[in-house]
């Protein structure tokens, strides 16, 4: 990696682009895939049945759509961009000229879907007298656009995630093809199933959540809308409960095909049947709300409705966790490693060390006199993308955990660097030589006991000694 | 001793001409900056008109109609600020991602901030008749708006600045001394005028358009009064960028500058000159025929940010060009350096000797934990000698299967490398403690 290195010593790198990336998704799937399907067909029944009120309503939960997925939704969007191309440079520059076409084709959607959005809630008053239907007709466009995103997302996530599994012939436009089979990868369809159903089921639930805020207690609207949303979430459960099956049955043999399990054995047995134990709790916590919003929709407390909602995150995220498995310490499969670094260049560094080949640290080799600021120098090139000094997933509580007794040796510590990569496959081989090594060693034993955070490049600039 | 950093770029292909790229960055951007300019313009304006609002009812109602604009306006710069971010990211890897990097806590902090700022633009324009009786605090989230949309800016200045110039990369820690660089203020005051200029255009045309009500939105304008006050405000504000222009040129570090550059630059000023005679003859004319040169006007100001926007770029060009080819022969050699390291691995001059299938597996997969002699995750080699010496069946047993004995950490199973491989493993095993 030869840019400036920012990082962040607190949270962490990985978790900034996380939180970004987990506030997006929470954003974006039950309010713009599942709710603009939903409001439009309140819309239409509320023009069939001649209820202005059921229309204001309806008018009411696109506007509390439109304000969070044109404000935090389309912001967290970019903020992926930002965020992923601040921590790992050469894994976006890279990505970006190789999969440039599905990006922007992305890009397309996201524009159209934005307009639409708009379009359809601000000309929701001005099209309601003359132009009803064709107003409709916009929502159910907008639903599909919405939807279109999503697929493409997943799809783009897919392929992100199954690096393992296409070889992308870099220097050749057949890229494209190693593109598509990751793109349609075994999980997609049913990640994409699975999703559809979901999305519109929770926003059934979005929606009885906001009722309760936007009719009166005593109103025959409120009981009759939540009773309407009740009927919506029901019929989608099924659909949901299947996908999410389904999608539970692939992985074994797509994680069979693409992740070093046998490593992760005790996470992943542990890990996989939870997932179906929280998707039966969401099952059944669906099951009671919307039987109880039909039959004595009086008695349902809003803040009951809130907990679907965080099983539903829990469930979502417990999925993404497959991405975590089948990671491999690699961006582009043999190609370029995660830490920014080219698989390519790994001999010329293994003789030479790395420090000569970097731009934007402060020193250029290991001497007598540099080893401790060398050796911050090789965490920050080697480790820091993925691990803090003092701060979150911090190689000093690693370390602690692996050697809980003692002042840590040199040959511990470097006995495992070396070979770490081989029984964690999601971490790429160190890079540098023997005397970077002892230098890397020399600078983790030297924090052992202390808590001290590393300055990134966005702080602390950097300086370069030759 | 400080040196400029000559790094090695990217080695991949760019997806699409070098050229093709750059022309589609200049213009894709200029697409994304004229909604910026409306949403920043708008905001601006509309708070200005508000507070005389105060006074004179009648520029409430103007200030209103401003902020109904930006609703749409802003999502679209938005939107259309992802594919020159992601152009410039191609075009210029190296330098857009430096100045990120050494920006990087103001550079993150857009995100929030424009979220902020959408925010309060909501809550100012969905609480204007609720807060009717309150202007004061109506006025206040109006502000905190328009703080952050002044301010962001500036952060999206300071990098796109930053990057033309890596002599200065290792004096900047964080924003403000990024800021602070002699050319950033002139441009950010440039950039400003312009973006009230061009809102206060966009006014005169979507106030001045035939479908637009005036009597039923803007009562006590009239349509000629409404496009006469939009033509001075975009009038006075051009003026000073004659001021603002040359400010930011002759600030700009003279190995930028090209005969191609000022060519452009020099088309641009003209086109303006041309500009603020019409806009100028609209306005002494104010008569019922004002802005019948409209589009001729809004011709005349594209040709200046066009011609600009070129300018712009082959400075860029032209600044970089002496570094990026640093960067080019630093990336060919560092191509080269490595082919030859990948020839010696591959030649065997770096060679090893030759290793067992049960040496390579051992440390493939145990050499992490274990030691000859000291101890390390796991148990010694000396010490797993002593108890199963003879015994190599044992080892594999165990790796198996392993239990918890000693209560630190535990050893994962290794049943998956079969019985044949922990075999020669573990004979390994007891060969080196012996050894
Ligand atoms: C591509 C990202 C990545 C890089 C680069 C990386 N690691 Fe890791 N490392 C991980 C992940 C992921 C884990 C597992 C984290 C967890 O347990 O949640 C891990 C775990 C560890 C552990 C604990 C291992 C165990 O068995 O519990 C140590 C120690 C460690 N890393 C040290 C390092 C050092 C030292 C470097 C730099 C030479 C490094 N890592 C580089 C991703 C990385
Ligand atoms: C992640 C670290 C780790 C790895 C990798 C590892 N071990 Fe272990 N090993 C341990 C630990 C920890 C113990 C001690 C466990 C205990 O006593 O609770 C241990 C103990 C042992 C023992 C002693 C058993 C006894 O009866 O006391 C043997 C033999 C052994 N390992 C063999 C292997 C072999 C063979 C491999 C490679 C295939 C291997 N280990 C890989 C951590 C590891």
């Amino acid at each position: 990696m030869d840019f400036p290195l920012f990082h962040l010593d607190f949270i962490g790198n990985r978790m900034l682009i996380a939180l970004t990336a987990i506030i997006h998704v929470i954003v974006n799937h039950p309010m713009a895939v599942g709710a603009v399907p939903l409001a439009a067909l309140l819309e239409w029944i509320a023009r069939r049945r001649n209820n202005p009120q059921l229309d204001k309503l309806a008018y009411n939960f696109t506007f509390v759509i439109f304000i969070i997925t044109t404000s935090l939704g389309a912001l967290t969007g970019v903020g992926i961009w930002f965020t992923t191309a601040l921590v790992n440079p050469d894994a976006i520059g890279s990505l970006l000229r190789v999969f440039f076409w599905a990006w922007f084709s992305e890009w397309i959607v996201f524009v159209i879907e934005v307009c639409m959005i708009m379009v359809y809630f601000l000309t929701w008053k001005s099209m309601s007298l003359k132009h009803k239907s064709r107003h409709i007709a916009i929502g159910v466009f907008l639903s599909f656009f919405s939807w279109l995103t999503m697929a493409i997302i997943t799809g783009i996530l897919g392929f992100m995630m199954n690096t393992g599994n296409w070889v992308p012939y870099i220097r050749e436009w057949s890229a494209n093809s190693g593109l598509f089979t990751a793109f349609f990868n075994p999980l997609y369809l049913p990640q994409l199933v699975f999703r559809t159903p979901f999305a519109l089921m929770t926003a059934g639930l979005f929606f009885m959540f906001l009722t309760f805020f936007f009719t009166k207690k005593e109103d025959d609207l409120r009981h009759k809308t939540v009773r309407y949303l009740s009927a919506w979430t029901l019929v989608w459960l099924p659909l949901t409960a299947l996908a999410g099956y389904w999608y539970w049955k692939s992985i074994p043999s797509f994680m069979a095909s693409n992740a070093p399990i046998a490593m992760t054995t005790q996470d992943y047995t542990s890990w996989y049947p939870t997932i179906l134990v929280i998707l039966q709790v969401l099952v059944i916590f669906v099951i009671l709300i919307s039987l109880l919003g039909i039959i004595r929709s009086r008695w349902l407390p809003r803040v009951v409705l809130l907990v679907p909602f965080i099983v539903s995150i829990a469930l979502l995220g417990s999925y993404e966790r497959v991405r975590e498995f089948v990671r491999k310490p690699f961006v582009i499969k043999d190609y370029l490693y995660a830490n920014g670094l080219r698989v390519d260049h790994y001999p010329l560094y293994k003789e030479g060390g790395i420090l000569p080949y970097a731009s934007f640290v402060s020193t250029s080799q290991v001497t007598e006199s540099n080893q401790l600021q060398a050796g911050q120098d090789i965490f920050m090139l080697t480790c820091s993308r993925c691990h803090t000094v003092g701060g979150l997933n911090s190689v000093n509580k690693k370390f602690k955990k692996l050697f809980p007794n003692g002042v840590w040796k040199k040959e511990q510590l470097s006995s495992f660097i070396t070979n770490m990569h081989n029984i964690r496959p999601f971490m790429p081989p160190f890079p540098g030589n023997d005397r970077e090594l002892d230098a890397l060693t020399a600078f983790i034993i030297e924090n052992q006991d202390r808590n001290i955070r590393v300055e990134g490049a966005q702080t602390a600039g950097f300086t370069k000694n030759e | 001793m400080n040196q400029v950093p000559v790094p090695h770029d990217l080695e991949l292909q760019l997806p699409l001409p070098e050229g093709l790229l750059k022309i589609l960055l200049v213009l894709l951007f200029l697409i994304h900056i004229l909604f910026v300019n409306f949403m920043v313009g708008g905001v601006t304006l509309s708070f200005i008109f508000e507070i005389i609002g105060l006074k004179n009812k009648k520029y409430d109602a103007l200030a209103r109609e401003i902020s109904g604009t930006v609703t749409v306006n802003k999502s679209l710069a938005i939107v259309l600020g992802v594919a020159p971010l992601l152009a410039i990211n191609l075009a210029y890897t190296t330098y857009f991602y430096s100045a990120t990097s050494l920006t990087g806590i103001a550079w993150m902090m857009v995100i929030p901030a424009v979220t902020i700022a959408f925010l309060l633009t909501y809550i100012h324009k969905y609480t204007w008749d609720k807060l009717e009786n309150n202007k004061f605090l109506h006025l206040t989230f109006a502000f905190m708006g328009l703080i952050l949309f002044w301010t962001i800016p500036l952060i999206f200045l300071s990098n796109v600045n930053l990057m033309l110039f890596p002599s200065r990369w290792t004096e900047v820690h964080g924003f403000i001394p990024a800021v602070l660089l002699q050319n950033v203020i002139p441009r950010y005051l440039h950039f400003m005028l312009a973006t009230i200029a061009v809102s206060s255009l966009f006014a005169v045309g979507w106030f001045g358009r035939k479908k637009f009500d005036v009597n039923k939105h803007l009562p006590g304008f009239s349509r000629e009064e409404i496009k006469y006050n939009f033509y001075l405000i975009a009038f006075i504000a051009t003026l000073m960028q004659f001021i603002a222009g040359p400010l930011l040129l002759f600030t700009l570090p003279v190995y930028g500058i090209s005969i191609t550059v000022y060519g452009f630059i020099l088309l641009g000023v003209l086109a303006a000159v041309l500009f603020m005679f019409l806009v100028w003859y609209e306005i002494r004319d104010n008569k019922k025929t004002i802005g019948r040169f409209f589009w001729t006007v809004i011709l005349l100001l594209t040709g200046t940010v066009i011609s600009m926007a070129f300018g712009r770029h082959y400075y860029r060009e032209r600044a970089i060009e002496p570094h990026r080819q640093l960067v080019e022969t630093k990336t060919q050699e560092l191509y080269w350096k490595s082919e030859a390291a990948r020839t010696r691995l591959r030649m065997g001059i770096s060679k090893e000797p030759a290793k067992s299938a049960g040496q390579a597996g051992f440390e493939k997969n145990c050499a992490v934990c274990h030691a000859k002699e000291t101890v390390l995750v796991g148990p010694s080699l000396n010490e797993i000698f002593e108890l199963y010496e003879d015994y190599p069946e044992g080892i594999v047993e165990w790796s198996k299967a392993p239990e918890v004995k000693r209560g630190g950490p535990v050893m994962p199973s290794f049943a998956h490398l079969g019985d044949e491989e922990l075999l020669e493993i573990g004979k390994y095993m007891l060969k080196a403690a012996a050894e």
